[in-house]
C-alpha cells in the first residue's frame, strides 16, 4: 500500500495539541473514548473535505496496521 | 572516584553571645539558589547572611543539566567558565523506541555563542564552586553552616529569625528574608501557604554509576539518550546522560505501585544497570527513587519574605527546568532587591519579581508536566495514542515532533510585563540577550558577558547614543566618544540585532526597550524609569 509522508504542519504547537487531545478524553470510559475518536475522524474528514486527500490519509493510516 | 564530601566547619555565630546588628538580607538555605543569590547581591555591594541547616554540598548529583542561559548567569557570578571547563558539553538529544532511533534534536545548531546549549555537571560541584566563590566576598557574605532557621516573624519592615545551632539558639533581624530552603521549605509550611499541584504517580529510579568504558558505546560525542519502551526495560522509559569523572546518570521509570525502598536496594538496582551496560564493569555512586511533582506558589512575595528557587516552584526533571528556573529567579531578583535597598527604586519593584518569575515558572511547569504526561500514559487511550505516535514517528516528521521526552530549559520572554516598553525590533523587548562574538582591540570577548549586569544602552553600527545617568553605553560595529566600543568580527552581532538599532538592556540581560538609530535622552530616561518601576505607567500596570 502506498504511504504518503506529509510535511510537518503541527509544530510548534504540537505539544499544546497533544495536551488538548488528551484532555478531550479525560474522564471517559474506554468505549466512550473510542466513540469520541470515531466522531473526531468524521469531523476532521468533513473539515478536510477533499476526497482524494481523505483516501490518501486512509491508505497511509492503514499501511501501518501490520507494523 | 567518589566525590569527597568534606564537611564545612561550624563557627559559633556572634548572635549566640550578643544581639547582632540588623542585617540587610538573610538568605535561608545554601543550595545553588541561596549561594547564587548571595553572590549576585555581593557583586552589587549588598551584604547578606546565609544560613544553612547542613554542612556539606548536595548529597548525590541531583541536578546535572545546566542550560545555556544559566551558564551565562553563572558567568556573571564568576563560576561559569569553571563549570564549562569541568562539565560535559552536549547539545544533541536522541530518542529511541525499542532498538530503533526515531528522532533526534539539536538544541544549538548555530555557532557564535560563548556557552553551549547544555553542560552536565553534578550539583555537588556547582555548589562547591559557588561556596568557593563566596570566599571572594569576606566582607559581604556571612555564610553559616549548621544554622537551621526554625522560626521567623515578619514585622513589616524587618523579619526576626530564630536559629538553631549545635551551640544553642539565637535570634537575628534582617530587612528581607529570602526563603531559598528548597522543595520542602519549612518557611512555606510555617506560613501555611498552599503548595498543591500535580503529583505523578509513577516512580523513577535515578542512579549515577561510574564506569571506564562508556555506556554510549563508541558514540564519539556526549548526548542525551532517551528510550520509549527500551529492550532492556520493556514497557517503560529510560534516560542516559554523561557526567564528568566517568559518571553516568540513568533514569528508569518504575511501576506506579513499586516499593521505592526495595527498588533502591543495590541487589535490585545492579541487575537493572547490567541490562543496560552489559558486562562492562561499573560502580554504583548514588541511587534514589523519586515521585515527581509540578507545583508553584500562588505568590512568590509575601511582605518581607521572598521565595526563590525550589521553595517557590518544583517541576519534574524532564526538561531540566528546576535548578535552571531557580537561577533565573536569582538573576531577576538580585538587581531589583539591590535597587530597592539602595533607594533607587520603589519597594514595589519587588512585586514585579513575582509577576515575571511566576510567569517563567508556569511555563516551566507546563512543559515539564506535558513531558511527564507523555512518558507516563495514565489510561489505555493515552497509551494507545502514544503507541501510534511512536509507530508513525518511524517515517512521519510531524509524529517525531510529538514524541515528548523533555522540552529542555529555555529562558522565558518577559514581553507584555509592566517593566518592558513595547516595541518592534529583530530581538523583541522582553527577550533575553542573544550572544555573539565581539572583539575589543586584541581581546576576543562575548556580547552577553559585556552587556549584562547593569542597565546598558547598546547600539549597532551607525547609531547615536544619548547620555543618561545610570546607564552604561556600548556601540558594536561603530564608534562614539564616551561609549565602550566593540568590533563585530563575524557579523553575527549585527545579523542578530540588526544594523542601526538601539536596545536598552536590564541588569538581568533581558531587553526592556528597543529604538531606532538615534533615540532621545528623554526616551531612554522614560524606558529606564519604567524598567525600575518608578513611572506612573508601571505603577498602574503593577497595581
Ligand atoms: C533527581 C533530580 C534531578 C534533577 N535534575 C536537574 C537538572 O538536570 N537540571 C536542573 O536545573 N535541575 C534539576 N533538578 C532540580 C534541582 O536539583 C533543584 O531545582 C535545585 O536543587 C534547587 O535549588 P535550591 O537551592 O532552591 O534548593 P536545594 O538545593 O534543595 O537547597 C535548599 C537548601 O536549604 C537548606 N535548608 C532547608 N531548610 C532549612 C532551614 N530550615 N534552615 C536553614 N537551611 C535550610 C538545605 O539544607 C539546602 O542546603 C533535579 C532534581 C532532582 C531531585
Amino acid at each position: 500500500m502506498s504511504r504518503t509522508i506529509a510535511a510537518d504542519n503541527l509544530s510548534p504547537v504540537q505539544d499544546e495539541f497533544y495536551a488538548a487531545l488528551m484532555q478531550a478524553h479525560e474522564g471517559l470510559s474506554e468505549p466512550q473514548s473510542h466513540a469520541l475518536n470515531a466522531r473526531l475522524v468524521l469531523l476532521m474528514a468533513n473539515h478536510i473535505g477533499a476526497l482524494d486527500d481523505l483516501r490518501a490519509l486512509l491508505t497511509t493510516a492503514r499501511s501501518y496496521a501490520d507494523e | 572516584m567518589a566525590y569527597d564530601y568534606t564537611p564545612f566547619p561550624f563557627v559559633a555565630p556572634p548572635g549566640l553571645s550578643a544581639p547582632e546588628p540588623r542585617h540587610k538580607v538573610a538568605i535561608v538555605g545554601a543550595g545553588p539558589i541561596g549561594l547564587a543569590m548571595a553572590i549576585d547581591l555581593a557583586q552589587r555591594g549588598v551584604p547578606s547572611v546565609v544560613l544553612d541547616d547542613n554542612n556539606v554540598v548536595s548529597v548525590g548529583s541531583r541536578a546535572i543539566c545546566w542550560a545555556k542561559r544559566t551558564l551565562e548567569i553563572f558567568d556573571r557570578l564568576g563560576v561559569g567558565e569553571r563549570m564549562l571547563e569541568k562539565g560535559v558539553t552536549w547539545k544533541v538529544g536522541r530518542n529511541f523506541h525499542g532498538h530503533d532511533e526515531v528522532y533526534s534534536f539539536d538544541l544549538l545548531p548555530e555557532d557564535g555563542h560563548k556557552y553551549p546549549a547544555f553542560i552536565n555537571l553534578q550539583q555537588y560541584y556547582v555548589e562547591q564552586y559557588l561556596v568557593e566563590r563566596v570566599q571572594d566576598f569576606p566582607d559581604l557574605i556571612d555564610l553559616r553552616f549548621k544554622n537551621a532557621v526554625i522560626k521567623h516573624e515578619d514585622y513589616g519592615d524587618h523579619v526576626v529569625l530564630t536559629i538553631d545551632t549545635p551551640k544553642g539558639n539565637y535570634h537575628l533581624e534582617a530587612e528581607y528574608y529570602l526563603a531559598c530552603d528548597g522543595a520542602n521549605s519549612a518557611t512555606r509550611t510555617r506560613m501555611g501557604l498552599d503548595f498543591t499541584g500535580q503529583t505523578f504517580q509513577e516512580q523513577f529510579l535515578i542512579a549515577d554509576i561510574e564506569m571506564e568504558q562508556s555506556p554510549f558505546g563508541d558514540h564519539p560525542v556526549p548526548e542525551r539518550w532517551f528510550w520509549f519502551d527500551p529492550p532492556f526495560h520493556p514497557g517503560k522509559s529510560a534516560l542516559l546522560h554523561a557526567q564528568p569523572d566517568n559518571i553516568y546518570r540513568i533514569d528508569l521509570q518504575l511501576d506506579v505501585d513499586a516499593d521505592g525502598r526495595a527498588e533502591s536496594d543495590p541487589d535490585r538496582v545492579i541487575p537493572r544497570i547490567k541490562a543496560i551496560v552489559g558486562d562492562k564493569p561499573f560502580r554504583l555512586d548514588w541511587v534514589s527513587v523519586y515521585k515527581f511533582r509540578c507545583i508553584k506558589l500562588d505568590r512568590f512575595v509575601h511582605g518581607r519574605v521572598i521565595f526563590v528557587g525550589d521553595s517557590a516552584h518544583v517541576v519534574s526533571p524532564f526538561g531540566a527546568r528546576g535548578g535552571n528556573g531557580g537561577i533565573q529567579d536569582v538573576d531577576n531578583l538580585g538587581w531589583k532587591l539591590a535597587a530597592v535597598l539602595d533607594g533607587t527604586a520603589p519597594a514595589k519593584l519587588i512585586d514585579t519579581y513575582h509577576d515575571e518569575r511566576s510567569h517563567g515558572s508556569a511555563e516551566n511547569i507546563l512543559n515539564s508536566s506535558r513531558s511527564t504526561n507523555f512518558m507516563t500514559p495514565k489510561t489505555p487511550i493515552e497509551a494507545l495514542f502514544r503507541a501510534e505516535a511512536l509507530k508513525l514517528a518511524k517515517d512521519q516528521p510531524f509524529a517525531r515532533r510529538l514524541l515528548n521526552s523533555g522540552r529542555l530549559s529555555l529562558p522565558c520572554s518577559l514581553a507584555g510585563f509592566a517593566l518592558q516598553t513595547p516595541g518592534t525590533a529583530p530581538v523583541l523587548p522582553g527577550a533575553p540577550l542573544l550572544d555573539a562574538p565581539l572583539r575589543d582591540g586584541n581581546r576576543d570577548t562575548w556580547l552577553v558577558a559585556e552587556l549584562q549586569g547593569r542597565f546598558t544602552l547598546v547600539g549597532f553600527d551607525a547609531v547615536t547614543l544619548p547620555q543618561v545617568d545610570g546607564v552604561d553605553r556600548v556601540v558594536i560595529g561603530g564608534a562614539q566618544d564616551g561609549c565602550r566600543r566593540f568590533e563585530d568580527p563575524t557579523g553575527l552581532a549585527l545579523g542578530r540585532y540588526g544594523a542601526a538599532r538601539v536596545y536598552l538592556i536590564r541588569p538581568d540581560g533581558h531587553i526592556c526597550a528597543a529604538f531606532g538609530p538615534a533615540p532621545s535622552a528623554a526616551e531612554i530616561a522614560a524606558a529606564l524609569a519604567r524598567a525600575k518601576g518608578t513611572t506612573a505607567a508601571t505603577e498602574r500596570a503593577i497595581a
